[in-house]
């Protein structure tokens, strides 16, 4: 780390070792609405996968790719709309903007790799953001699932206009996603804190008819 | 229970699946396959309604949406009701219930009809306008008879039992219209496989098919849509929407459709499998092309009483026969301009009833299916029309005569002719609605007597909806739209083998609308032109004559084409009559603009899912577990909600608000009390430009502010006008935590980007919303340090950690950030933690603070406590027109900033800079127990006659309980040069409270407290 | 509801992703302080109000973020092009079939009139 880099911006680690028990931001809509069992007509199936390490990353994409590739293992998705997974399918990062990808890891490593980045980074023009307590990855698998995003969102989720590797901000009922298209099979919702319970109620609702279960 | 209309054989019914319903209290009997308005005709019920205006009997007189007279009101409990409903497109459905929207005390006998027998006299057009408009205080009294009289059905009082939904779709191809033409282009654009989505507002696709003569490969054309849609559904690039109409096309190939999904099955949607169906769905489609495969309305003749029951269109007379096995009556005179129309008497003919004669206009009519209804002994008058229809509450003649259409007049004698049923034909209009509703304005062919749609970018039309007719030119006009559309997405469509159809010769229309009487329109009994809001001919004439040239202003004066019909079957004889007494063609004349939507769609289906808990989204922070259980009361802020106060419940009773608050504010200014404030809106600003792009969007200096400090600062727009506020620490020197107001997090973060990409790309900074991330607990009171102390490792001495400091450390064991800052003048921490860890530091502050009685209060005792320290709230004591000098904040300007920052230089415009501009103070009332109201509007002199001068108005206003008095803040024209004044605040009860100019603040003037 | 072109993340998005921010190229005075009350007036209130081709500053909000500009015709509701900031629009009122600049933006926009989905 570069002693301009130490003194200019102000790294903080927000999470702890220490055993403090966490509310993921769903917390609260798990014992407002419940958590519907699956049942034998299932045809859509909702996860949440809490307390995930969620980095904003800035800057040019010429700037950022080659240390992207060299500690995430892969390389910056530099086209619109681009998902990229490592080989684990642990680690992603996605196209948001021209100037902006958000990278999601498992929890812990968020900070080790921001500092690792800015490292690797140095005297660079660019901005590394920890969001990860301000919004929470939820899965979506299901044969219904397609259409229960249809009844959600105005993007075209088509698998002839949606392939694998996609993902996108767009609007979800009266608030916003970051949708995606990690497999054939399985949808992610990135979703903000605030506006979590709202997202779960609507799916429940909207997911009615498809008997949908949530998985915890 | 027996159904006289009802053939012995024929139509697509199910025979053997009989149906009770009722309508208007009487049980009748129909089957599977009706709709209400076939039932109704198979059991020989004439009149279904009382018409608007005159309050005359209505039949029904079209098979689909453009009825203008069966438009019911379904349902047999309060929660069902249904208004709006055209009978002609109500599946039948065992139970049903259905009442006409009109008539008193019932349809067969109706008080109002008297008025309707003096007739046009006394209701002329613009009646409404003449009548009613003065004195205007009484429109309101007027209206509710109006409207009870109105007849378009009631809401009900009682909750939707339904639930409804919206489906966002997207295809290449949008084909509008499931007849021949919309058939043909499905199939070809499919092939393609492009993504296709075919919708037909029918029970049944297929269209005119259903009821067609022609053969298609020499077989019933129903096998050939039952093939194709066969084909069809087996596709999985295809959807089919029957029961769904496209009401509204909207910019860049936008439709919205409205599918019916239960209502043919009964009065709610019965749940499947134990789960709650949706009755109506919105489909929000945007299409890659769209194929307006609409089709026609057939336009009946305009001549006198052409509105008693029994007179018909000539197509439904048809539809009633061929689809339901219903013939309407038993003796027919058909009057047409055209060979279509002829149909209507030879299925009368071969379903065994009389076919009294035929009237046609043309006076050498010679095709095909003239031929053939001459070869049946069909009694053919030429040259001639129906002039006037007999008959009260049904057709019982008709009268005939030659008419001269050049020379507009009857010539001749009259012969009457003994009949139950009149149908008539005056050709077909192109269904050109949707086109419409693009704004593309529709242009008339002559060699059609036609309106076709002009068409925008991305939409094409076939088959009757461009005045293409003959069913084989309909079939290949369709195939070769589909197609073209699928090729235009970027799809290569295969060409379809189509069926082999007949060509059947057809003799040439003639221009007919309005039928000439013996006695000039204006004496002649009444011809209808729009049958659901009673213009007749006459009241289009008394228009023209009366100076309405305009057909926009004819229509508005004579409401042509209002209400949920929109003209389908009248505008274009209206128009045409328009034409005639203006002396005009009609193209000269126009059309009016149809809009969406096409028909009436329930609210249900346009709200979908977004009602009741799933109104609006509702944010909560990650505390909001804990406020709800501890009983807070919360106020919405933008889509939040806060916790407002929290009631304590004191021997079984809970607090009132004021004492609630009153108990907070103490808690507060003498021990230690603590606020959720993670809803202010938080902006990472992290780069080496952070610093210079601070001091030129806040109004105050940012070049020397260290790291480990916190500034307050002031955002104006460039018109010098305070639009939000907030405090931005210095983490490094390259990185900046701003924070906004609630409600403005979302608009300040896009004011940054828009500055930052619009003007200054040059600076390298970046922002990044971090407002979820964190949680935020404001600890203050003059114990906060105490309390702090107990859980965190960040030295609070006083010195080492001063006002306006911010550190980081753990608090209860989790890293934090802790800001020194001060919005209620005490001493006050904001402990920030990553909000997955909010609850447990929340709850760990309450089991330390037990000892210090550490008080949660809410957003009301946030306000009084701010309000007594004079810190101003954006979007309260600022509206948009107030500049950081209005509000007494010179302090927090930098004049001499090298980068003349955004709003500095409108403080000079000569209108920011007047001295007696509506300035910040704050208000005593005289008596303490008051409160003034916020909004209360100042005045210097209360004895000045009505209207006063107002000098300001309150903009917050609230009880103390330190100063055990009411106080305000208010902005007043130049008031600052003003304290120590008294002013007035009139009330609307009479009242007038005095009050004093005072300093904005109230308490700890020398901000001593926040110090200690 | 329009159907937008977002010159940044190359494909027609629903109108509710943006917000329109007013007209376009109204460029902040370099020298604030060098502009009497009228010049800093009429940047800050007058706006033009064609009937016809109007160049629309939009951003895409719920989206990539980011500003651009679009030509649209305030007729028809037609979007003639969308293109980024600091380029140059093709369709002006002096050259309503385009043309006007090279435009980048101009491929997209035929995918746009196609009808095809990026």
């Amino acid at each position: 780390m570069s002693n301009t880099a130490v003194e200019t911006v102000r790294t903080f680690d927000t999470r702890t070792e220490a055993k403090i028990p966490l509310e993921s931001p769903l917390a609260y809509a798990y014992r407002r609405s419940g958590a519907p069992a699956p049942t034998a007509g299932s045809r859509a199936t909702l996860r949440e996968r809490p307390f995930l390490g969620h980095l904003i990353l800035r800057g040019g994409a010429i700037v950022l790719d080659e240390a992207v590739r060299e500690l995430l293992g892969v390389s910056l998705p530099g086209e619109p709309q681009g998902l990229v997974h490592d080989a684990e399918g642990e680690r992603s990062i996605q196209w948001i903007s021209p100037d902006e990808w958000l990278v999601i890891v498992p929890g812990g490593e968020e900070f080790a790799l921001e500092n690792r980045l800015r490292e690797a980074l140095a005297d660079a023009h660019f901005a590394i953001s920890n969001v990860s307590g301000g919004q929470t990855l939820v899965e979506l698998e299901g044969e219904a699932a397609r259409e229960l995003l249809m009844k959600s969102v105005i993007y075209d989720v088509n698998p002839s206009h949606f392939p694998v590797g996609k993902g996108v901000t767009t609007v979800f009922a009266k608030t916003t996603v970051i949708l995606r298209r990690p497999s054939e099979s399985r949808w992610e919702l990135v979703v903000r804190r605030s506006f979590a319970d709202y997202t779960y109620r609507w799916l429940l609702d909207a997911g009615e008819a498809y008997g949908i279960s949530v998985e915890r | 229970m027996s159904q006289p209309n009802r053939l012995g054989q024929g139509g697509r019914i199910e025979r053997s699946r009989k149906l009770t319903f009722t309508f208007n209290g009487k049980r009748y009997q129909g089957h599977a396959g009706d709709t209400l308005a076939s039932a109704l005709l198979a059991n020989g019920v004439d009149i279904v309604n009382r018409s608007f205006k005159y309050s005359r009997p209505r039949g029904i007189v079209a098979a689909g949406a453009e009825e203008p007279n069966a438009v019911v009101q379904l349902g047999s409990t309060e929660s069902g009701q249904v208004p709006n409903v055209r009978a002609t497109q109500q599946a039948l459905f065992e139970g049903l219930e259905a009442r006409s929207t009109n008539g008193w005390p019932n349809v067969q006998r109706d008080m109002m009809s008297l008025v309707g027998k003096l007739g046009g006299k006394f209701m002329p057009p613009g009646f409404y306008y003449k009548t009613f408009m003065a004195p205007a205080s009484l429109w309101m009294t007027y209206e509710k008879y109006i409207r009870k009289s109105a007849g378009l059905g009631r809401s009900p009082m009682e909750n939707d039992p339904d639930i409804y939904d919206h489906l966002h779709q997207h295809c290449e191809v949008l084909v509008i219209g499931a007849g021949p033409a919309g058939l043909a282009a499905a199939l070809a654009a499919a092939r393609s496989g492009a993504r296709v989505i075919l919708v037909d507002e029918q029970e049944e696709m297929g269209g005119s098919l259903l009821d067609a003569r022609e053969r298609l490969d020499g077989k019933p054309a129903t096998q050939w849509v039952a093939q194709t849609l066969k084909a069809l559904a087996g596709m999985d690039n295809v959807t089919l929407l029957p029961r769904t109409t496209a009401n509204g096309y909207h910019d860049h190939n936008f439709v919205t459709l409205h599918e019916r999904r239960t209502e043919h099955l009964g009065e709610t949607a019965a749940p499947l499998n134990g789960r709650r169906q949706v009755r109506s769905r919105m489909h929000r489609v945007r299409a890659g092309r769209v194929v307006l495969a609409t089709g026609t309305h057939e336009r009946p003749l305009v001549y006198a009483n052409n509105d008693v029951p029994g007179n018909m269109v000539a197509g439904a007379v048809s539809t009633y026969i061929r689809r339901y096995g219903v013939v309407p009556g038993r003796r027919l005179v058909l009057s047409t301009s055209n060979d279509h129309a002829y149909r209507a008497a030879l299925d009368w003919l071969e379903s065994g009833r009389e076919v009294v004669a035929i009237a046609d206009a043309r006076s050498t009519p010679d095709g095909e299916l003239v031929e053939q209804a001459r070869a049946q002994g069909i009694r053919i008058i030429t040259g001639s029309a129906v002039i006037e229809a007999k008959g009260d509450t049904r057709v019982s003649g008709a009268r005939v005569a030659k008419v001269d259409l050049d020379g507009f007049r009857v010539v001749g004698g009259v012969e009457t002719l003994e009949c139950d049923t009149l149908a008539s034909s005056g050709g077909y209009s192109p269904v050109i609605h949707l086109a419409s509703h693009t704004g593309a304005r529709p242009t008339w062919r002559d060699d059609l007597l036609a309106f076709l749609p002009t068409l925008v970018k991305g939409v094409s039309v076939a088959g009757g909806a461009q005045g293409v007719f003959a069913t084989a030119e309909v079939l290949k006009d369709g195939e070769t739209a589909g197609r073209q559309a699928a090729g235009e997405a970027g799809f290569e469509a295969p060409s379809v083998s189509l069926p082999k159809v007949a060509r059947r010769r057809d003799g040439a229309a003639c221009a007919l609308y309005q039928v000439p009487h013996e006695k000039p329109t204006l004496r002649a009994p009444k011809q209808f032109v729009d049958l659901q809001n009673d213009v007749t001919a006459a009241g289009i004439e008394l228009a023209t004559r009366e100076g309405f040239e305009s057909i926009e202003h004819v229509k508005r004066y004579t409401a042509m084409g209002f209400g949920t019909d929109q003209g389908k079957l009248g505008n274009i004889n209206g128009m045409a009559i328009a034409a005639r007494c203006l002396d005009k063609s009609i193209p000269e004349v126009g059309t009016t603009v149809f809009r969406p939507n096409y028909t009436p769609v329930t609210i249900g289906a346009i709200v979908g899912r977004h009602c009741r808990e799933l109104f609006d989204p509702e944010r909560y922070t990650a505390m909001h577990q804990w406020h709800v259980e501890h009983g807070a009361e919360f106020e919405d802020v933008g889509q939040w909600k806060r916790p407002w106060y929290f009631p304590r419940k004191i021997d079984g009773k809970t607090e009132t608000m004021h004492d609630a608050v009153a108990r907070e504010c103490r808690a507060v200014r003498e021990g230690v009390g603590i606020l959720d404030a993670s809803t202010l809106g938080k902006i990472d600003i992290q780069g080496p430009d952070a610093r210079e792009f601070l001091g030129r969007v806040y109004t105050n200096k940012w070049a020397k502010l260290a790291p480990g400090r916190v500034r307050y600062g002031l955002m104006c727009k460039d018109d010098g006008m305070v639009f939000d506020d907030g405090t931005t620490s210095c983490l490094g020197e390259n990185h900046f935590l701003m924070t906004t107001t609630t409600g403005g997090a979302a608009g300040v973060l896009e004011w940054l980007e828009l500055w930052h990409q619009t003007e200054w790309p040059e600076l390298q900074v970046y922002f990044t919303s971090v407002t979820d991330h964190w949680a935020t607990m404001t600890v203050t009171g003059p114990e906060a340090r105490k309390l702090l102390a107990e859980l965190t490792d960040i030295d609070l001495d006083r010195e080492a950690f001063q006002f306006m400091d911010w550190r980081e450390g753990t608090v209860a064991d989790v890293p934090a950030r802790v800001f020194r800052i001060s919005f209620t003048g005490e001493l006050a921490y904001e402990i920030n933690v990553q909000a997955n860890y909010a609850q447990h530091v929340w709850e760990a502050l309450f089991a330390h603070g037990e000892k210090y009685d550490l008080t949660p209060y809410g957003t009301e005792t946030m306000h009084v406590l701010r309000a007594e320290k004079g810190f101003i709230i954006a979007g309260q004591e600022t509206d948009g027109s107030v500049t950081p000098e209005d509000l007494g904040m010179k302090w927090c300007v930098g004049y001499d900033k090298p980068f003349s920052w955004i709003g500095q230089r409108a403080l000079t415009r000569q209108d920011t800079a007047r001295t007696d501009r509506k300035q910040l103070v704050g208000l005593k009332p005289k008596d303490p127990k008051v409160v003034l109201e916020e909004g209360a509007q100042i005045v210097l002199d209360p004895k000045h006659a009505i209207p006063m001068p107002m000098v300001g108005h309150v903009t917050s206003s609230y009880y103390s309980p330190t100063l055990d008095s009411g106080f305000a803040l208010a902005v007043v024209k130049g008031g600052q040069q003003k304290m120590g004044e008294t002013v007035y605040l009139p009330m609307a009860d009479g009242r007038t409270h005095e009050a004093e100019i005072v300093s904005t603040i109230f308490i700890d003037p020398k901000g001593e407290r926040q110090n200690v | 509801m329009f159907y937008i072109h977002c010159p940044y993340c190359g494909e027609l998005r629903e109108e509710e992703e943006f917000h329109p921010k007013g007209q376009a190229h109204i460029a902040r005075p370099a020298d604030p302080t060098a502009c009497t009350d009228e010049e800093w007036g009429d940047y800050l209130f007058f706006r033009d109000n064609p009937r016809g081709i109007h160049h629309e500053l939009w951003v895409h909000a719920v989206g990539c973020r980011k500003f651009f500009n679009i030509t649209r015709h305030t007729v028809s509701y037609e979007i003639l092009e969308t293109f980024k900031m600091g380029e140059q629009p093709s369709f002006t009122t002096e050259h309503p079939q385009g043309g006007s600049a090279e435009s980048a933006t101009r491929q997209a926009q035929d995918a746009l009139q196609a009808g095809v989905h990026a």
